[in-house]
Order: structure tokens, then sequence, then C-alpha cells
């Protein structure tokens, strides 16, 4: 590759009507199958883009997760969901190496990620949002998804300093593919704006903005949802789903929001006090009594 | 037209800045309207200069903070003087020597920078502030603790830590020249120092210090500083830059201070002390943290306002100390931040009016 150059070359362009998305678009439509595997059945011949196997850590005793065994398709929009503090965020904090575990395996894409580091994980393929927003606050929104394509580019630090045709080169081809990135979400006319400076539904799309643009086959939401309004909460699901059809990437969330998660989750794990209580497809979930107990009570079992 | 972004205005504001000021004194220099004092200051406000970016990119944009920056200085001036001092007789341009000595000053003092990032840029916390702190302190005491001279078989170096040996222990053979000799640190040193290198080396300093701020690089470095956690979600290897931005400060610092070094034909290694690298911290945080132009006039007004009020000499630390807790007490302030902001707002508004009209 010469450098300078993206690692991947097409621009992602829009995805409104007539213009095709065009970054790392599979031209194949996924086809809907009903589900009857653990995975989706488009899914179920090819390896989990993520295994957990017997996942667990203590934090001063606390087993915080446990004993988490889970996989998830190639394609596949995943929910993880149980009650505050069962251990979603944490069991994110371990996929993301954050956290190391203190017993098991998680296998990305079938190799284990034992010994990588968070950034490493990140490079592997795994990208993430955080419960508690985390962007550059002080630096533009474009320049958060720049830093997103931060692997995508491929200059030295001479380059860089002496700014030699590489130098421009990327740094073009980057920021019209961070703009295109931004107008997905609907953030192209802020592209100038501090991130600090948008408000909270705008901040939580950057934040999916940048994850995806570290081009990740499995991305991590850690409640998307939160604090936007039901507008925007419907807009974010569709988004969710435009993102897996276009990216052909799984997904896998942790959101409150029922209605969200039992119209896009294919999969759904409940978690509770850090252990896996059920785990199955959204009607599975919905009559499974054990979650209607333990976790949603009898006010929830009727917003179900 | 190209429609340039703030940064790279800014970027090229400041170059544009720095030309015009090295035109103007030296026109003033060349029609003696400088007297001897003033001229004197010129190196020196230079080398500040390059001290106080270099500071910055540690400070202001990696986000970490040094107590010793001053240390890498005195590395870049002892090894620098020793470059230019023992070429004396085999290169006979001044210039080629000069540039030599800051070449190898860098090198030095990117080399220990590099070591001191090894064991602490892996650390979460202030660790360099206090590690950089104890190196300044140490590399003065070694420095102290340096004999050094040349002659015609070459570099002859004691490492006098006992404290009983003196230059003549260096055993020189006939016309051979002492150039370090411990505590008194470098004597006789040829003064090969000039404005025109001072200048040369700020506009190396900021070509390496803007173009690196606004590369992958750097906003990678910005990154790390203003998130950590999110930073390495998005796969940044925090280790690399923050080390990327580190050995380069030192670098820079080495470079100027061989610079400062080959200005004075004696200098000791106690110039280099944590004053020193409180002085530059200073001008870093008036000028503004991540501030490139700001710290370049910080440096000029705060280096040449103690020397034109000779009386106040004395009082100089003082004053800083009082306008460092000033500065940091105004700048946290949120009343005065908003009240700034919404300035800037408007000024911004005005500015975007303008640029339509034309
Ligand atoms: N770094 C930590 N140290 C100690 N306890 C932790 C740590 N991180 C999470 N926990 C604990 O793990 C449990 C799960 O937390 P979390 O994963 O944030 O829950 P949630 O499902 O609401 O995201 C909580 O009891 C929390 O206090
Ligand atoms: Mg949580």
């Amino acid at each position: 590759m010469t450098e300078g150059s993206l690692k991947n070359m097409n621009p992602p362009g829009t995805w409104e009507a007539g213009t095709p998305p065009t970054i790392k678009v599979k031209k194949d439509p996924l086809v809907p199958v009903t589900r009857t595997s653990y995975l989706p059945e488009r899914d179920a011949d090819k390896t989990p883009i993520l295994e957990c196997i017997d996942l667990g850590i203590t934090f001063g005793g606390l087993k915080a997760v446990d004993n988490f065994n889970v996989a998830i398709g190639r394609t596949e929009i995943a929910g993880l969901i149980g009650p505050n503090g069962a251990g979603k965020t944490t069991i994110f904090n371990l996929l993301t190496k954050v956290y190391q575990p203190t017993h098991g395996t998680i296998l990305l894409d079938g190799k284990d990620i034992a010994t990588m580091s968070t950034a490493q994980v990140n490079r592997a393929g795994i990208a993430r949002t955080f419960q508690n927003i985390r962007l550059f606050h002080n630096q533009t929104v474009l320049d958060n998804v720049l830093i997103g394509l931060h692997n995508e580019m491929d200059y030295g630090m001479g380059s860089a300093i002496l700014r030699l045709p590489g130098y421009w080169r990327a740094e073009r081809i980057a920021k019209e593919r961070a703009m295109e990135y931004l107008s997905l979400f609907h953030l192209d006319q802020h592209a100038m704006d501090l991130a600090g400076s948008l408000p909270y539904g705008a901040q939580r799309r950057l934040e999916i903005a940048r994850a995806l643009a570290t081009n990740p086959s499995l991305l991590l939401l850690d409640e998307p949802a939160a604090g936007m309004n039901p507008s925007e909460t419907a807009e974010l699901m569709e988004n969710i789903v435009k993102i897996r059809d276009t990216f052909h990437i799984a997904v896998l969330l942790i959101e409150h929001d029922m209605s969200l998660v039992m119209n896009i989750c294919e999969g759904i794990v409940v978690l509770n006090f850090g252990r896996i209580i059920c785990k199955g497809t959204p009607d599975e979930i919905r009559s499974n009594p054990a979650v209607i107990e333990a976790y949603l009570g009898r006010k929830g079992a009727k917003k179900l | 037209m190209k429609k340039l972004s703030k940064g790279a205005r800014t970027d090229l504001l400041t170059y544009a800045g720095v030309i015009i000021a090295f035109i103007i004194v030296s026109v003033l220099k060349a029609n003696g309207g400088l007297n001897r004092s003033q001229t004197g200051l010129l190196v020196p406000i230079c080398c500040y200069i390059v001290m106080a970016v270099s500071l910055n990119l540690t400070v202001g944009i990696l986000g970490d903070l040094s107590l010793g920056h001053a240390g890498f200085m005195s590395v870049g001036a002892f090894s620098g003087i020793i470059t230019a001092m023992s070429l004396a007789n085999v290169i006979p341009s001044a210039p080629v020597r000069l540039m030599l000595a800051m070449i190898v000053g860098a090198f030095f003092a990117a080399v220990i920078g590099f070591l001191i990032g090894i064991p602490v840029l892996r650390l979460t916390g202030d660790y360099l502030a206090i590690v950089t702190l104890a190196f300044g302190e140490i590399i003065k005491e070694l420095i102290t603790c340096l004999l050094v001279g040349v002659d015609s078989e070459g570099l002859h170096i004691i490492f006098n830590v006992s404290g009983s040996k003196t230059a003549n222990d260096l055993n020189l053979l006939e016309g051979g020249k002492v150039i370090i000799k411990g505590a008194q640190g470098a004597t006789g040193t040829k003064t090969i120092a000039s404005f025109t290198a001072g200048f040369i080396l700020i506009m190396i300093t900021l070509v390496i210090v803007q173009n690196l701020i606004r590369s992958r690089q750097g906003r990678a470095i910005m990154a790390v500083r203003d998130n950590r956690i999110a930073a390495e979600s998005v796969g940044i290897n925090v280790t690399k830059y923050k080390m990327m931005a580190f050995v380069t400060s030192a670098a820079l610092a080495g470079a100027a201070g061989a610079l400062f070094g080959l200005n004075y034909s004696n200098l000791a290694a106690t110039k280099f002390d944590f004053n020193t690298s409180i002085l530059v911290l200073v001008f870093v945080v008036l000028g503004g943290l991540g501030n490139i132009w700001g710290s370049i006039i910080a440096t000029v007004v705060l280096y040449i306002l103690p020397e034109a009020l000779r009386g106040f000499a004395s009082y100089r630390m003082l004053i800083y100390a009082i306008v460092l807790i000033v500065v940091m007490l105004t700048t946290n302030n949120p009343v005065l931040k908003t009240w700034r902001e919404e300035l800037r707002s408007k000024f911004g508004k005005n500015k975007n009016k303008e640029a339509k009209d034309a």
C-alpha cells in the first residue's frame, strides 16, 4: 500500500435514497430469516464475530460478572439487558480490555484477545461507545471523527512534519470520509463546532460515528438511547439497523428502552447480578418467567 | 481559493509574526538601534522561545506536567559545547559547527528523554512531574562532576565523583584544551551562537511543533490528553504518542541548550536549575496551554520586562510566582470563562461577516 492512502479507499456516501453507500459495502442483500438456531441463520455457518467462554471478573470478592457465555453472529444485532448494577458495562469493559478478566476467554473472530491492549482490541475490530459519553469535548466534531480514523491513515511523523504529499493525500481523503460519517448522523452541519457544545443526543450520535470510523466488525453501544427523546430514539433505532445493513457488522447494545431492544435485537441476553439468567429471541425473552420474575417484575411484564 | 482552517491560519500568522520581528530587530541591530546589553539578550530570548514552545508540547498538547525541562537544555548545552569545541580544528566554519552542535544536543536530550519516558509514560498520574524534577537536579549534579578536554588524540573525559581530580588529571597533550571544568562548567568556550541561528531554530521548532499538532499524530496526542480511555478505545497507542511528544519536546530543548551554551564563554551547570524549569513553565502557562504563539509572546515579554526594569530584577521570581497564581486563578474562574467565551463568539461573528462582505 502506498503511503498516504487510506486502508479503505471507498468513501462512505450517504444512505439516503438513490445514492448507495460505499464504505465497505457488500452487494448481496441480507435475507431476513426466522431464527431457529443460536445465531441468526445467515451467520450460523460462519465463525461468530464474538465468543465469550466462561468469562468473569471479580472486584475484591464481588463477582461482578460470572460464567458469561455468549456467541454473536457476524451480522447480528444483539441486546444485553438487565437491571442497574447487573454488570453490563463491566462486560463491555472486559470485551475492550479496559478490565482484565479474572477468568475465561474472549474470542474475536475466532482469535483469543487475552494478550491485547484496549487499543489493539480496537484495531482487531471492536469499537464502542460509553454510557457516560466520552468525547474529546474541546475538539471539533470533525476532529473527533478524524481521531477515530487515526489508524486508517498511515503517514508517519516525518511526513507529518515535512508535509510530504502522503500527508496531504491522506488528510484530504480522511476529511472527506469523516464528513460522510458525520452526514450519516446529520452532524455534518456541526463539523466545526466543539464536540462539547453539541446537545446530548447529538453527542451520542457523534460517539457512534467516531466508533464506526475505526472500521470495526463489532460495535458495542452502551445505552445509546439514554437521555434521548422518543423521536430521537426512533431515529437511533433505524440508524442502528442501517449501520448493520450498510457495513455488515455485528452490534451488541446495552439498553433500558425495551421497545428499542425488542424491536431490533435478534438475540437478547439478560443479566442479573453478573450472571446470565436467560438468553434467546425477543419472543423467548418476553415469555420467560425467570426474566419476568427476576428482572422486570410485575410492572415490567405488562410493558412487554 | 482554498479556504484555510482556523488552525492553519493561526500557524501562518505565527510564522509571519516571527519573520517580521526578526527583520525589524535585524534592521535595528544593523543600524545601531540596539545597545550592547539589548543585543546580548537576542540569543537567550530565541533559546527561551524554543524552550517554551517545546515545553508547551509536553504540558499543553500532551497534558503532562514536566518540571525538568531545563535538564534537557543542560544536556543539549554541554553536549553541544563539547561537540563544537572538539571540532574547532576539524571544521573551520562556525555556522556548520553550530548546526552540528545543535543536532548533537538535540540527539542526546532526545535519548535521555526516551530513557526517562520508558518507565514513566506508561503510568497514569503526575509521575512525570516528579521524575523530571528529580532528573533536572540529578543532571545538574552529574555535569558538575564532569571534566572534559580535547587534544590531538581526541576527547578526554573524567567523571570526577570523588571530587579529588582536577583538569590536570585529564593529561592533555600540548595544545590541548579543557572544555568542561567540573563545578565551573564550560570555560573558554568560543561563542559561535548568533541571532540568525536563533531565528532559524525558532522557525524549525515552529514547523515541527505546529505541523505535528495538525497531523494524525498530533490529534492522537491531544486525544490522549483529553480522554485517555476514549483514545484507547479508538485504537490509539497511548504510550507511543506520549513518547513521541515528550521526546520531541526534549530534543528541541536540547537544540536550544546547545545554542544557549555556545552563546557564553563561561557556563556552569547550575544555570539550568529548577528555577529555570519553572521560568519556562511560567512562560508556557502565561502564554496559554497549547497556545504556541502565546508561548512566544509570553517569553519575549517576561524575558525583556525584568531586564528593562533592572531595579526589579531581584524580585523576578516573586513577580513570576504571583503572576502565575493570578493567571491560574483567573483562567479557571467560571465567571471569567463564560465572559471570555461570550466575547470570543461576538468577535467571531463579526469576523465571519467581514469575510462574507469581502
Ligand atoms: N472498577 C470497579 N471496581 C469495583 N467494582 C466495580 C468496578 N466496575 C464495576 N463495578 C461493580 O460491578 C457491578 C456492575 O456494574 P456495571 O457493569 O456498571 O453495571 P451496569 O449493568 O449497570 O452497567 C456494580 O456492582 C459495580 O459497582
Ligand atoms: Mg452500565
